[in-house]
C-alpha cells in the first residue's frame, strides 16, 4: 500500500501504525471529524476554498491530479498516463477508462472541459479560477473575452490535451479542491450544492446542515478492491474541548489537536502512541510593511528576527506543536535548505543593527492580529517584552480573522501576524515574493528584490527538476536574508486516532485531510464501527 | 381583547424595523468582507480579481445608500436575500436549522419549568427550611455557572464517565442527543424561575388578601391553589416569556459546543466569514422570535389578570 518512505514520511514523527500494516479489512463505519467550523458552507466544492469543504471532496470527488502524501508530490489521478511536449507546455492525458461518475456517466474529456470552464466562468467567480488561469486561453475566458478556453482540446473521449501558459507542474493547480471534475451531463447545476455527484470512492447519502454529511461506499469506484469502508459519517465538531471528550469516549475516530491537547495527550500512556504528526506547509510569520518608515531598512527587520526568542515561544505557548522557522519555505518543501541556519536569538546583535539603522532609541509599531492562539494576539503579547528589551514598543491591534485578511490585502497595516501557505509547490509559494506579484494577491509585504526575481524567473523556465529546486532554494535564502517577515514557525499538525483505525497518512498539505479510500477499520473496533 | 391584541401586534412592527436598520448599519461598518474571508486562513494566496468579482456580484461595491434601499425593499417583500457562501436563499438556510433550534429551546424550557417552578413554590412555602436553602444555593450556582463549562462538565459525567448519553451531535434527532444540550441550556432559566417563583409566592403569601382568606377559615391547600398560585402566575409567566424568548439567542454557545445544528451555530459561522445576508436574516429571526414570545406573554397576562388589559 505504501511503497516509499520519503521526506514527508520521515518528518512525520508518529505515522499511524496502521499506515504501514497489512491485512486490510473491508466494512465498517468511520466517524471522521471536520473541525474547521460548525457547518459546511456548500456541497458544491468547486465554489469553496475552505478546508472544511475538502472533507467532502476527499470522499466524493476526484481531480486530474491528487496529492501523494508519501511521495510528497502531486500524482496523476484521473489519467493513466501523460505525454509532455518538448517545451513542457503541452500535456496529453490518457484518461482512466474505468472511471464512472456516481450518476453512471463514464468519465470523458468533455467532463474536464465542462468543469474547467465552469470553474473559470467569470459569472461564477469561483476561487479555482486562478488555478485554471494556468491553462492557455483561460485568462481571456475569465475576462469574458472568449467563449472557450483555447488550451483545452478533446482528442477523443479518453484523451485530453491541455496547453499550459508555461512549463509549470500542473499537478499543483489541478489537484485542488476547487478544480475537481464534475459530470457534464447534469442539467441543473444548482443541484451540485445539494446532491453532489463525483468520481470518488464514496457516494453522497445525506447532509444534515450543521451536523454531518454521510457518504457510502461506491461500488463502481475505479480502484479495484477499494474503498474498504462501507460508510463515513463526517461530523462537524468545531470545539476542541468537545472533540476531546468525544474522542476519549470513542464516539469519533480521529481528532485534530490544538497545543493544549497535544501536551495533554503526550502525557497519557493510552493516548501518546495514537498521535500522527507532520510538518505542514504553513509558515507563521509577522509581515512588515515597507511603507512604514523603520521597516524600509533591512537591518531593522533583521534586528527584530534576532530580538525574538522564537523557540521559547514555541515551547511555552505553542507547546512544541510547531517547528522553528529558518526561512519562508517549510521543512517539508523540496527546496528547504537544511544547512541555512535560522536567525539566532541575539538581543545584543539586534541592538547593534538597530543602532546602525538609526534606531538606537527604538520605535513603536502596531501588529494587526487575529485571536488565533498559535498565530494571533497571544503570540504578539509574548513578543512585547522581548522587543521592549531592544527598545521597540509593540502594540497589538486585535481584529477578527475576516478583518485580518481585509487589512492585509488592502495594505492597511504596519505589521501583521498570520499563517500563510508556503507549499507544497515551492515555485507557487515563492511567487508571493516576486516583485510583479501584486501586494493584494499575496506579496503582502510588497517585497521587491532584483536578485530574487532573477533566480525566480530562471526557476520558472528551468525544466530540470533538480536544477529548478536548487534555484528556488537560493531564492528562498535571499528572502531569508532580506527578512520581509519575522520567521516564526512551521506548523506541526497533530491528529489523534483510535487504535482500530489504519491507513492514515502524514499529509503535509493538511493533516486533517486523509485518503478515505485507503482507510480501514480492524476487528478491535467497537460494534458501532464494525 | 381584540383591540388590545391588535395594538400589541402592531407594536412589533416598528421594533422590527429599528432592529433591521441597526443590523444593516452595524454590518456595513464592521471591517472585513466575505471575499477577504475566503483567504483568511492563509491557505490560499488572495486573488484580487476574484475578490473584486465577488464584491461586484454581491453588490458590495455599490454605494451604501443604494445597498440600504435594496435591503429595505427586499425586506418589505419578506425576502431575506441570498447567502454569499451557499448562494441559496437565506430563508431556506434558516428553515433548515430552525427545527433543531426550536427543539432545543422547547426542551430546555420544559426542563426549566418542570423543575424550577415546583422547587421555587415549595421553597417559598417552607422558608428557611433545608429545601429552601438548597434550592437557593442551587439557583445561585445555576445562574453563575458559565454554560460552556457546565456543558463540558455534563459531557464528562454523562458521556465519558457513565456512558449514558452521546456527548455531541444531532444523531437521528433522538431524545438521547437532545438531553445534554437541553439541560445545559435549561439550567439558567431553571435557576431564574426557581428564584422568581419563590420571591413571587412569598410576596403573595404576605399579602392582606391571603390573611383574609385564612381568617375566613379557608384551608391552606385551598388558599395556595386559589389565591397564591394564580397571583404568583403573572411573575412566573413574565420570567418564562423573557427566558423562552431569549433562549434561541443564548443557544449559540451550546449549539457550537454540542455540534447541534441550530441557527445559533449558523449565525456564528456566518459572522466569521461575513456572510452578511445570513447574519442579518438570522438576527432578525431571533429578534422576531423574542418579540413574538413577548407579545404572547402580554396577551396571556391580559387573560390571567384583566387589570392589565384595562391599563
Amino acid at each position: 500500500m505504501l511503497k516509499r518512505l520519503t521526506l514527508a514520511a520521515m518528518l512525520s514523527l508518529g505515522v499511524a501504525s496502521g499506515a504501514l500494516a497489512a491485512g486490510e479489512r473491508h466494512g465498517g463505519t468511520l466517524v471522521f471529524t471536520a473541525p474547521y467550523g460548525s457547518s459546511f458552507a456548500t456541497l458544491d466544492v468547486q465554489a469553496s476554498p475552505h478546508t472544511q469543504e475538502e472533507f467532502i471532496t476527499q470522499a466524493i470527488h476526484r481531480a486530474l491530479y491528487s496529492w501523494d502524501s508519501i511521495q510528497n508530490k502531486p500524482v496523476l489521478e484521473l489519467a493513466d498516463s501523460e505525454e509532455v511536449s518538448e517545451d513542457g507546455t503541452v500535456h496529453t492525458y490518457h484518461l482512466r477508462k474505468n472511471a464512472v461518475f456516481h450518476n453512471g456517466k463514464p468519465l470523458t474529456a468533455d467532463d474536464f472541459i465542462y468543469s474547467y470552464k465552469r470553474i473559470a466562468n467569470p459569472k461564477n467567480a469561483f476561487p479555482g479560477a486562478s488555478y485554471i488561469a494556468n491553462i492557455k486561453g483561460a485568462d481571456a475566458y475569465i475576462a469574458g473575452k472568449a467563449e472557450e478556453i483555447s488550451g483545452l482540446k478533446k482528442i477523443d473521449d479518453n484523451t485530453l490535451e491541455i496547453t499550459y501558459v508555461g512549463p509549470i507542474n500542473p499537478g499543483f493547480p489541478l489537484m485542488q479542491n476547487t478544480t475537481v471534475i464534475y459530470p457534464s451531463n447534469v442539467e441543473d447545476e444548482s443541484s451540485f450544492a445539494k446532491t453532489p455527484v463525483g468520481l470518488g470512492a464514496f457516494v453522497f447519502k445525506e447532509h444534515v446542515p450543521g451536523s454531518q454529511v454521510v457518504v457510502e461506499k461506491f461500488d463502481k469506484y475505479y480502484e479495484e478492491g477499494k474503498p474498504y469502508l462501507d460508510r463515513i459519517n463526517i461530523v462537524l465538531m468545531a470545539e476542541d474541548a468537545a472533540r476531546d471528550v468525544a474522542f476519549r469516549n470513542k464516539e469519533i475516530d480521529v481528532s485534530i489537536l490544538g497545543p493544549t491537547q497535544y501536551q495533554a495527550y503526550q502525557g497519557e500512556d493510552a493516548l501518546k502512541g495514537q498521535l500522527l504528526e507532520v510538518a505542514e506547509v504553513y509558515t507563521r510569520n509577522v509581515g512588515f510593511n515597507p511603507a512604514f518608515e523603520p521597516f524600509k531598512d533591512k537591518r531593522v527587520r533583521q534586528a527584530i528576527n534576532h530580538a525574538i526568542n522564537a523557540p521559547l515561544i514555541i515551547e511555552r505557548l505553542v507547546k512544541n506543536k510547531a517547528y522553528p522557522a529558518s526561512g519562508w519555505l517549510p521543512i517539508s518543501s523540496p527546496a528547504f535548505d537544511k544547512d541555512k541556519a535560522a536567525y539566532a536569538f541575539d538581543p545584543e546583535k539586534a541592538k547593534a543593527l538597530l543602532a546602525e539603522a538609526g534606531y538606537a532609541d527604538g520605535f513603536e509599531f502596531e501588529v494587526t492580529a487575529s485571536p488565533n492562539e498559535s498565530w494571533g494576539v497571544p503570540i504578539v503579547e509574548a513578543l512585547l517584552p522581548m522587543l521592549k528589551k531592544v527598545g521597540i514598543t509593540v502594540k497589538p491591534k486585535p481584529v477578527e480573522s475576516a478583518a485580518l485578511g481585509d487589512a492585509v490585502t488592502s495594505n492597511n497595516f504596519q505589521a501583521f501576524i498570520w499563517s500563510n501557505s508556503s507549499g507544497p509547490d515551492p515555485l507557487n509559494a515563492l511567487r508571493c515574493f516576486h516583485s510583479k506579484t501584486a501586494q493584494s494577491a499575496c506579496n503582502y509585504t510588497s517585497y521587491a528584490s532584483p536578485e530574487f526575481d532573477k533566480l525566480y524567473e530562471a526557476a520558472q523556465q528551468e525544466r530540470d527538476a533538480a536544477k529548478q529546486i536548487d534555484l528556488l532554494r537560493q531564492a528562498n535564502n535571499i528572502v531569508q536574508d532580506d527578512a520581509p517577515v519575522w520567521f516564526f514557525n512551521y506548523n506541526k499538525a497533530v491528529m489523534a486516532y483510535q487504535p482500530w483505525i489504519h491507513g492514515l497518512v502524514p499529509n503535509a498539505t493538511e493533516l486533517a485531510l486523509q485518503p478515505y479510500d485507503e482507510i480501514w477499520i480492524d476487528e478491535n473496533a467497537p460494534d458501532s464501527r464494525k | 381583547m381584540l383591540r388590545f391584541t391588535l395594538r400589541r401586534i402592531l407594536q412589533v412592527i416598528p421594533t422590527v424595523v429599528v432592529v433591521a436598520l441597526l443590523i444593516f448599519v452595524i454590518f456595513s461598518v464592521v471591517p472585513g468582507t466575505f471575499a477577504a474571508s475566503l483567504f483568511a486562513d492563509g491557505k490560499h494566496a488572495a486573488d484580487p480579481q476574484m475578490m473584486a468579482r465577488l464584491n461586484e456580484e454581491f453588490g458590495l461595491s455599490k454605494p451604501l445608500a443604494e445597498r440600504f434601499w435594496t435591503y429595505v425593499t427586499d425586506l418589505a417583500q419578506f425576502d431575506l436575500g441570498t447567502s454569499f457562501r451557499t448562494r441559496q436563499p437565506v430563508i431556506d438556510l434558516i428553515g433548515d436549522r430552525m427545527g433543531a433550534s426550536l427543539q432545543l429551546a422547547i426542551a430546555a424550557m420544559l426542563f426549566a419549568l418542570v423543575i424550577g417552578v415546583p422547587l421555587g413554590f415549595l421553597a417559598a412555602l417552607r422558608p428557611g427550611s433545608v429545601l429552601d436553602t438548597a434550592t437557593m444555593i442551587g439557583a445561585v450556582s445555576g445562574l453563575s455557572m458559565p454554560q460552556f463549562w457546565l456543558g463540558l462538565l455534563l459531557m464528562y459525567l454523562f458521556a465519558l464517565q457513565l456512558n449514558w448519553l452521546p456527548s455531541f451531535g444531532y444523531g437521528d434527532g433522538s431524545l438521547q442527543n437532545l438531553i445534554l444540550p437541553a439541560i445545559t441550556l435549561g439550567v439558567t432559566p431553571l435557576a431564574l424561575l426557581a428564584r422568581t417563583t419563590r420571591a413571587g409566592v412569598l410576596d403573595v403569601l404576605n399579602a392582606d388578601f391571603i390573611r383574609t382568606a385564612h381568617s375566613k377559615g379557608m384551608s391552606k391547600m385551598k388558599v395556595v391553589r386559589w389565591h397564591v398560585a394564580r397571583n404568583a402566575l403573572v411573575l412566573i409567566v413574565t420570567t418564562v416569556g423573557l427566558q423562552f424568548g431569549s433562549l434561541i439567542g443564548q443557544a449559540v454557545v451550546i449549539e457550537k459546543l454540542f455540534a447541534w445544528p441550530g441557527i445559533g451555530s449558523l449565525l456564528v459561522d456566518s459572522v466569521a466569514i461575513r456572510d452578511i445576508p445570513v447574519v442579518q436574516g438570522t438576527i432578525l429571526v431571533i429578534v422576531l422570535w423574542f418579540l413574538i414570545i413577548n407579545t404572547a406573554v402580554d396577551l396571556i397576562y391580559a387573560a390571567i389578570d384583566p387589570r392589565i388589559k384595562q391599563e
